[in-house]
């Protein structure tokens, strides 16, 4: 125990020199995105469990419906990879601090994502069932919506950030927030693979 | 009356009791031990100085130990319900008979089956069986999830809307059991029972060769005039008496009404007066059920009670 | 000027990594008090009316989790009441079905997502950011969102129940039960948006309480270092990660059945009602040790306190916690043995449940252990812990015969069960609680509690809790169901209900006493010195109540017991900022200091956020429409919550030196 005035020098930890911020997991922010992703992942696993579960209660897939038409989600498919490309450009700039570089890019993954969500729109008439027509139904429109939930919320971040990088100080922590943004998409890019090949691909192969 | 499962009448039971003693025997006898141990890890006398790493050493062995011997038990646990659980799914001799049970909001309907379907029998809230052989049970719902349960003779089985769950039971000594829904299903869960009376052979035979026929007319003006009644009042919107013209299949079949020992899904004995309380208000009795108060008028009110009484 | 912030950034990046240990002066009393200042101002703790709304601190914000889940604990502890008065004798009519049938619903859902969930992460947001030595939890803003998201859900569901409208099909809501077809009305959405709310704040704190574990940790406190209690709520804060997204996806489905007419559980269409159960118990078994786990967590600090040594065998309870976290995710299907389910399916599922009770026999053997050797000091907290081992060893054997799939057809869905998980979760988590409240009540509010009374309501909630639930394993033997609300004179039922329901009574008089011994001892309790039981954990060496900063220097820990083994200079951190809300970010294993953050201050935006969140949860019950017009407000709030504050204070600048140390 500490008795005062009969220890007069302690060894001390100078802390002051650490950087205010850090890109990945170094970082606090990270740990919260990343929480945020295995919570979301969780529920899409969930999701493709119940596709699967439904699946095997009936003979044939779609049960009684047509096959959804792959046109605007093989294009939403391309869209979306290709938007790898600024996510990565905006990531490696702002780790970089380069601040226009980094707004550029991320000007370019919003218009990609506006992109992605309006084609999505048009998914949602290339499907082939309404989510009250059976199980089927319901579960295809479950998948897709989630992803279209998660794809909406990560396109007005993205717009939200641009406007900040545009009209904000960017203190150090900002390139921060930057970078875990495209960390967040480049998990909703992973899941559109597997959601996109059950939608799609699923009723023509099981 | 009864329903416990340590009071076994049939070999499911019978195993699964006999299971139960041996878990619960085990579990006292490690409960009343760790207590002990409890009791002397806090009142010992501690000595002034202790051999720390002696002591430790000492703890780690012990704490080693009981940890195997915790597990041995759970393997012996999972072996002798992996034993018992084997015998359970399915009977071991030929089944004699096959009866559907078939769950509602909020009274049982026991069907069997036959060769001319005119000859099949419904059985409301009771099912009958022979002695000594066992009852392939196939069961459905209506409605939502069901369980079928006597605790003298079988554990539960859900009966799950959309699917055929199948369970046997078998019982060794006539008598009667009483069995009760054991998922929750809505508002008179409570009063969801039923009864297996299990009898000779001779006798289950010659019950349901009288369950086949259909009910007899009415006999004397008293049961005529109920059975007048019955029919024009909406009784028959629900209920079937075979050979009337009452044919509706959203109330348990009366056809035979008269030999029931309860009514109401075990809620009550087959009594004039519970019968007549129940068929003028049973929501008074049964709050939520589905059957409505029916306004007769005394008179006809007694008739039909008559009627019913008749229905033997 | 972006150039030029460019390239200063990267130099600093490159260049500013240092630690300096060092060894220098004390302070100056002098310089400490101004410190002391200047961090009550930086971590101040707004108040008033729309101050109180603003709060971030985790300490106040874990105060009012706690004291509203125990309102609702109170409030369903009455309801528990009734129903023992219903059931008292046979053919009773105090209640009738249709309330009945909501009071035990309600009694259910509230304890399990209002009460148990919540209590034990409020301790844990209480505790965790004291025990790792930090100031404040992780994502402080969106912690207060969550209490706010907590409270409202919470009041929803008691609003429904006093307007007669409340949820009336278990706490598991089976389908098609709870389905369109046979629940019409709203009763059962109020019951899935109801697990919307308590899981949208129960994810959040878990996410902020893994955060605050693994990152915020002072230097020094190694993975192998860390308290029992925060390995504890670790564990936890991962099983709610990994469960509770499973219930949000199922409780969902059903309330998209209810309201747009999808047909997930609708055998008719495709659908299946033993879906529900699979997605339902995947959730639910994992919920049993999310409320139980923190628990031992709790048991063993008070041991360690209340021995004098550090739990026995600490590696092995820490390998058994994580083993629990892992099989609780392997035995849901023991809650579905009598649906007809494949034999080979249920035998794995016998052995898996047999299984989870090795480590935790282990924890009951080490904890036996650490009190042998050590030299137990009777106050209440252990008496608390003492009546835990007693309850929870008896209910977690029970729980063994459950785990065997043909004892299980027997008593499935029987008082038996009851019985069992009213031991092990009033026995294995309400105990340890109480406890834990007696024990850390000084350090919370400044005052100690009245140990004598705490020993008598003790025994008054020990007897009462034994002749409540003891009586209802026979019950279950002698064939009395579950969720029944009242049964026949015949069956013989009623003198042992008629017991249970008297230790009732003298379970809701125990808690009477808990409840005016702190509220007497809140008033007018003896002061609290800093560590008043000679605790060995961090929480113990500030003073009680902590002040808003928790830490005037952050410790640098040196061993398992902190201050155990702490040396006599006490070496402590410096050079985090005073003059804003710094932390200082460590890494996740060895706990060695790796970079700062900046906690945002308090906001209103985290209330408004909670508020929209609310009513959109609310409205969805009623139309699909609530979605869209939810996303704008919901949206506005989410930016306010986000946007960095005033340019000035946010300017790129360097750490200003620490002042008092020189």
């Amino acid at each position: 125990m500490n008795v005062p005035g009969q220890i007069e020098r302690r060894r001390v930890l100078d802390v002051s020199a650490l950087p205010d911020s850090a890109f990945g997991y170094n970082g606090l922010v990270w740990w919260g995105t990343v929480g945020f992703m295995v919570i979301e992942g969780s529920m899409f696993v969930i999701a493709i469990i119940v596709y699967f579960y439904l699946r095997l209660r009936v003979e044939n897939w779609p049960p009684g419906l047509p096959n959804p038409d792959i046109g605007y989600g093989t294009a939403n498919l391309l869209v979306v990879l290709l938007s790898v490309i600024p996510a990565a450009m905006s990531k490696s700039a702002a780790e970089a601090f380069d601040l226009p570089k980094a707004r550029r890019w991320l000007f370019v993954l919003t218009l990609m994502g506006v992109g992605a969500v309006t084609l999505r729109a048009y998914e949602y008439t290339a499907l082939n069932c309404r989510w009250d027509d059976n199980a089927y139904g319901s579960i295809v429109w479950l998948l897709i919506s989630m992803h279209t939930i998660h794809v909406g919320t990560d396109v007005t971040d993205s717009a939200v950030l641009l406007v900040m990088a545009y009209t904000q100080p960017m203190a150090r922590k900002r390139f921060v927030d930057l970078s875990e943004n495209s960390l967040y998409w480049y998990f909703i890019v992973a899941w559109w693979i597997p959601i996109y090949l059950i939608i799609y691909w699923a009723p023509r192969w099981l | 009356m009864m329903q416990s499962m340590f009071h076994p009448a049939g070999p499911v039971a019978q195993r699964i009791a006999s299971l139960g003693w041996l878990l619960l025997a085990v579990c006292i006898v490690v409960y009343v031990l760790v207590m002990l141990v409890t009791l002397w890890a806090l009142l010992r006398r501690r000595p002034v100085a202790e051999d720390v790493p002696r002591t430790t050493r000492r703890l780690t062995r012990t704490v080693m130990i009981a940890t195997v011997v915790t597990a041995v038990i759970l393997a012996l646990f999972t072996v002798s319900s992996v034993v018992a659980g084997r015998g359970l799914a399915s009977p071991t001799g030929p089944g004699a008979i096959t009866v559907d049970v078939i769950g509602h909001q909020w009274w049982w309907e026991f069907q069997y089956r036959d060769v001319t379907p005119s000859d099949f029998v419904t059985s409301p809230n009771e099912l009958h069986i022979p002695v000594g052989v066992p009852v392939h049970l196939k069961a459905i719902s209506r409605d939502v999830i069901h369980s079928f349960w006597v605790p003298n003779l079988l554990g539960k089985r859900d009966l799950i809307p959309g699917q055929v769950t199948n369970t046997w039971l078998q019982a060794d000594d006539p008598g009667i059991y009483r069995g009760q829904c054991a998922e929750f299903c809505g508002h008179q869960h409570a009063h969801m029972a039923f009864v297996v009376v299990a009898e000779p052979m001779d006798k289950f035979l010659a019950w349901i060769q009288h369950q086949r026929a259909p009910a007899t007319g009415p006999a004397s003006d008293e049961e005529k005039h109920g059975h007048d009644a019955f029919m024009h009042s909406t009784c028959v919107m629900c209920h079937t008496i075979r050979g009337t013209d009452a044919g509706a299949r959203l109330g348990p079949e009366l056809t035979h009404i008269g030999s029931r020992m309860t009514i109401a899904a075990g809620t009550l004995p087959n009594t004039r007066g519970h019968l007549g309380g129940w068929v003028a208000n049973a929501q008074g009795i049964k709050p939520g059920v589905r059957m409505p108060p029916n306004p007769l008028n005394p008179d006809d009110l007694q008739a039909v009670l008559t009627y019913l009484g008749s229905l033997r | 000027m972006d150039r030029e912030q460019q390239q200063r950034l990267q130099r600093e990046e490159h260049e500013r990594h240092e630690v300096i240990e060092r060894v220098e002066p004390m302070p100056e009393p002098a310089a400490a008090a101004r410190l002391h200042r200047e961090l009550e101002r930086t971590w101040y703790v707004p108040s008033g009316l729309i101050g109180s709304l603003c709060v971030v601190d985790h300490r106040t914000i874990a105060k009012r989790y706690i004291v509203t889940a125990f309102c609702f604990f109170i409030f369903a502890g009455l309801l528990a009441v009734l129903m023992r008065i219903q059931l008292a004798v046979p053919n009773n009519h105090f209640l009738g079905p249709d309330l009945y049938n909501q009071v035990f619903t309600t009694h259910g859902t509230m304890m399990m997502f209002l009460f148990a969930v919540p209590v034990m992460e409020a301790m844990g947001v209480y505790l965790v950011p004291l025990m790792v030595g930090t100031r404040n939890i992780a994502f402080p803003r969106l912690n207060a969102f969550s209490y706010f998201v907590y409270l409202f859900g919470g009041v929803m569901l008691t609003v429904t129940l006093l307007m007669n409208t409340a949820p009336d099909v278990g706490w598991f809501a089976y389908v098609p039960l709870a389905g369109p077809d046979y629940t019409p009305g709203k009763r059962a959405d109020f019951w899935a948006q109801l697990i919307t709310f308590t899981e949208v704040s129960g994810l959040a704190v878990s996410v902020e309480l893994v955060a605050t574990i693994l990152k915020t940790r002072a230097p020094g406190m190694s993975l192998n270092r860390m308290p029992l209690f925060v390995w504890s709520m670790l564990v936890t804060a991962l099983m709610v990660i990994f469960a509770m997204p499973s219930v949000v996806t199922s409780s969902s489905m059903l309330l998209l059945d209810r309201l747009v007419g999808t047909h997930f559980y609708n055998p008719a269409e495709g659908g299946d009602s033993l879906l529900w159960q699979h997605l339902f118990w995947f959730f639910g078994h994992p919920e049993v040790y999310i409320i139980f786990v923190p628990a031992l967590g709790i048991v063993s600090s008070v041991i360690a306190t209340f021995t004098g040594r550090p739990v026995f065998g600490y590696p092995a309870m820490v390998l058994a916690l994580v083993a629990t976290g892992f099989i609780g995710f392997g035995l849901w299907v023991h809650h579905m043995f009598a649906t007809g389910l494949p034999q080979l399916g249920l035998t794995y599922f016998t052995a898996a449940s047999m299984i989870i009770a090795i480590p935790s026999g282990i924890q009951i053997f080490c904890w036996i252990a650490s009190l042998w050797r050590g030299r137990p000091r009777f106050h209440t907290p252990l008496l608390f812990v003492l009546g835990f081992v007693a309850i929870f060893v008896f209910g977690g054997l029970s729980g063994v015969t459950l785990a065997s799939q043909p004892f299980d057809l027997q008593v499935h869905d029987t008082y038996y069960v009851v019985a069992h998980f009213h031991y092990v979760l009033l026995g294995g988590a309400v105990f340890p609680l109480i406890g834990g409240i007696y024990y850390w009540f000084p350090k919370m509010t400044g005052r100690m509690m009245d140990d004598g009374l705490g020993k008598i309501t003790f025994w008054v909630l020990f007897v009462g809790f034994n002749v409540t639930f003891f009586p209802m394993h026979i019950l279950g033997f002698e064939g009395m169901p579950r969720r029944v609300y009242t049964y026949p004179a015949e069956l013989g039922w009623g003198p042992l209900n008629l017991v249970a329901t008297i230790g009732a009574g003298m379970l809701a008089l125990g808690g009477l006493l808990f409840l005016y011994n702190v509220v007497k001892s809140h008033a007018a309790g003896a002061v609290a010195s800093a560590n008043p039981w000679n605790g060995g954990t961090l929480e113990w060496s500030v003073p009680s109540p902590p002040p808003v900063y928790n830490f005037l220097y952050q410790p640098v820990v040196e061993g398992r017991d902190a201050l155990w083994e702490r040396s006599a200079d006490v070496p402590v951190v410096v050079g985090i900022r005073s003059d804003c809300r710094e932390v200082l970010i460590t890494d996740v294993m060895d706990a060695e200091p790796s970079n700062k953050v900046e906690y945002p201050e308090p906001s209103i935006w985290p209330f408004l956020c909670a508020v929209v969140t609310s009513a959109f949860f609310i409205g969805s019950i009623f139309t699909p429409w609530a979605l869209p017009v939810a996303i704008i407000p919901l949206a506005i709030t989410l930016i306010g919550w986000f946007w960095p504050k005033s340019p000035r204070a946010e300017a790129p600048g360097v750490a200003a030196p620490v002042k008092e140390a020189a």
